[in-house]
């Protein structure tokens, strides 16, 4: 028993930001404003995305939290203790068994499908921000596509490194008409965007709810003769041994040996519970 | 022969103060008008009421486009006004750097108009980029170093590069010789002369400098208090000036 309303929000605002998130359905990519609340934790920890899942779950779900790709580092625990306390609701590692995936900068490994929901943690939800610091500016480039700004930017990056060096919040262009930022993904991630479950984008302190509905074309922004390339660390898992899994670099001693291993701790542990191995895995590193 | 802005009766206030008030000429194609005045005279607003930043209280701004013919700018839709804005039209800052993006390189400077209007082939966008900047008289290798590492006179040549890249055919520029050495200025009005002459372009110039205006343009207005005393070919105002105000602009230019 708790002294908390279900997953910590009032109804009333729950209420509002289940009205932006259906409003960000309907109008795929756009930045819907919400009235963002003060959340028992600081801004930049996931508050936005945390007002999103409170406003998503019901006390049928089950939640699976995760900062980086793994289900056990500060912000991925703190959070799943808070909607164990505030709503009691089930809560798992597992990515399959999931219905609520709050994600902070990834997509797990894993095929997500129609019956669940991924909410997104983001800092900036403008992906104009950088280039355009004044709001009015951008929201009348949304409003006019003027999108030509964005290119600017990918431009840049060809002339000062000879590739599109932008690794992470690669700007998207969702459903044909809003460009969008997926929140610091890797770009690796960003072809996963087409997906089967519902993607949430909640940004609290910039007060912004945006959405990507099942089965939409997300289109990662490039040249035509530098087309988009999802980028990963040249090396299988040092644990698991898989070859297409986004991969962590780990540091091992001042020899400058190191490791590379899942991003996205399930998918990694419930390979080597199938009994892949990796180039360190015999050594019982982990 | 169309002309390729007919201005009518353009008004802009301020609260009680005026602006410019019952503004009207027209420009035809390849045709480059001076505007003159002091300062407070009204010849900025009257540039930024015709190049769509600021709304004018009364008037028209009617541009002859390459598709719909003629159309008033004040009274289209937004849209269409900003796409005007970066394909037709072009406007030269009197400071580079408000016309500039600061922290962008010259290449993506001159690019972003072209990525504006769909290019998408960076091969291409570079080339075209590096041929502007020899144009405007600017080492091609100089093509990724940001505006901030250059000097004045190259910041503006660059702003004019980064405007003419799209082939507008209709230039704003407010006193595009603004702040610059004498130099330096004679070599950019050489510059613009050149391109005006070669892309055929019509040129609005808004500047306080005579020399400029007897230089570049083929016709003149003179602005005082936000009206215009008096206009006609450049040569026929600066050699014979009718209104007192004229006179005195004309005679208060300092001799070498």
């Amino acid at each position: 028993m708790n002294e908390y309303n279900f997953a910590y929000l009032d109804e009333q605002t729950k209420r509002m930001i289940r009205r932006a998130i259906l409003k960000g359905l309907a109008v795929p990519g756009y930045q819907v404003p919400f009235a963002s609340r003060e959340m028992p934790m600081p801004y930049g920890w996931g508050t936005g995305g945390v007002q999103v899942s409170a406003a998503t779950l019901t006390p049928d779900d089950t939640l699976k939290v995760i900062d980086q790709g793994a289900d056990d580092t500060t912000n991925a625990v703190s959070i799943r203790k808070f909607f164990e306390n505030t709503a009691g609701v089930e809560t798992t590692e597992e990515t399959e068994n999931a219905t609520v995936i709050q994600t902070r900068h990834r997509i797990p490994e894993a095929k997500l499908t129609e019956d669940q929901i991924l909410v997104y943690q983001v800092p900036i939800p403008e992906p104009l921000r950088f280039l355009e610091p004044r709001e009015t500016e951008t929201r009348k480039m949304h409003s006019l596509e003027e999108y030509g700004l964005m290119h600017v930017k990918l431009y840049e990056d060809i002339s000062q490194h000879g590739a599109i060096s932008t690794s992470y919040a690669y700007p998207v262009k969702v459903s044909g008409r809003y460009v969008m930022d997926p929140s610091p993904i890797p770009k690796f991630d960003n072809p996963k965007l087409e997906m089967d479950a519902i993607q949430l984008f909640g940004a609290g302190r910039e007060q912004r709810i945006y959405a990507v509905p099942p089965h939409t074309q997300v289109v990662s922004l490039d040249f035509e003769d530098y087309p988009f390339e999802a980028t990963k660390a040249d090396h299988p898992c040092d644990l698991c041994g898989a070859e297409d899994s986004y991969l962590d670099e780990v540091i091992m001693d001042d020899a400058g040996n190191r490791m590379f291993v899942c991003s996205d701790t399930d998918f990694c542990r419930s390979r080597r519970a199938q009994g892949h191995e990796g180039r360190l895995s015999k050594e019982g590193a982990i | 022969m169309t002309p390729l802005l007919q201005v009518n009766g353009i008004e802009k206030r301020y609260g009680a103060r005026i602006g410019c008030t019952d503004v009207s000429f027209d420009l035809y194609p390849g045709e480059v008008m001076g505007i003159v005045g002091e300062s407070g005279s009204g010849k900025s607003t009257l540039l930024n009421c015709l190049a769509g930043h600021l709304e004018p209280d009364a008037g028209q701004v009617v541009f002859d486009t390459r598709t719909g013919g003629p159309v008033d700018t004040v009274t289209m839709s937004e849209p269409e006004r900003r796409m005007l804005g970066r394909t037709d039209w072009a406007f030269v800052h009197q400071h580079a750097r408000d016309g500039l993006r600061m922290s962008v390189s010259a290449g993506g400077n001159i690019g972003e108009r072209l990525m504006a209007v769909g290019d998408r082939h960076y091969g291409q966008i570079r080339d075209r980029a590096i041929d502007w900047l020899g144009r405007v008289e600017i080492d091609g290798a100089r093509v990724d170093d940001r505006p901030t590492a250059f000097s004045g006179g190259m910041q503006q040549r660059l702003q004019i590069a980064r405007n003419l890249v799209t082939g507008p055919r209709l230039v704003f520029m407010d006193e595009p010789t603004g702040g610059l050495d004498v130099s330096v200025q004679a070599r950019l009005l050489d510059l613009l002369r050149g391109l005006v002459r070669e892309m055929g372009l019509s040129a609005i110039i808004v500047t306080h400098d005579l020399a400029v205006v007897r230089l570049l343009a083929d016709r003149l207005m003179v602005m005082k208090d936000g009206h215009v005393v008096e206009s006609g070919l450049t040569d026929q105002v600066l050699d014979d000036p009718q209104h007192a105000y004229t006179q005195l602009l004309v005679s208060s230019v300092l001799q070498v």
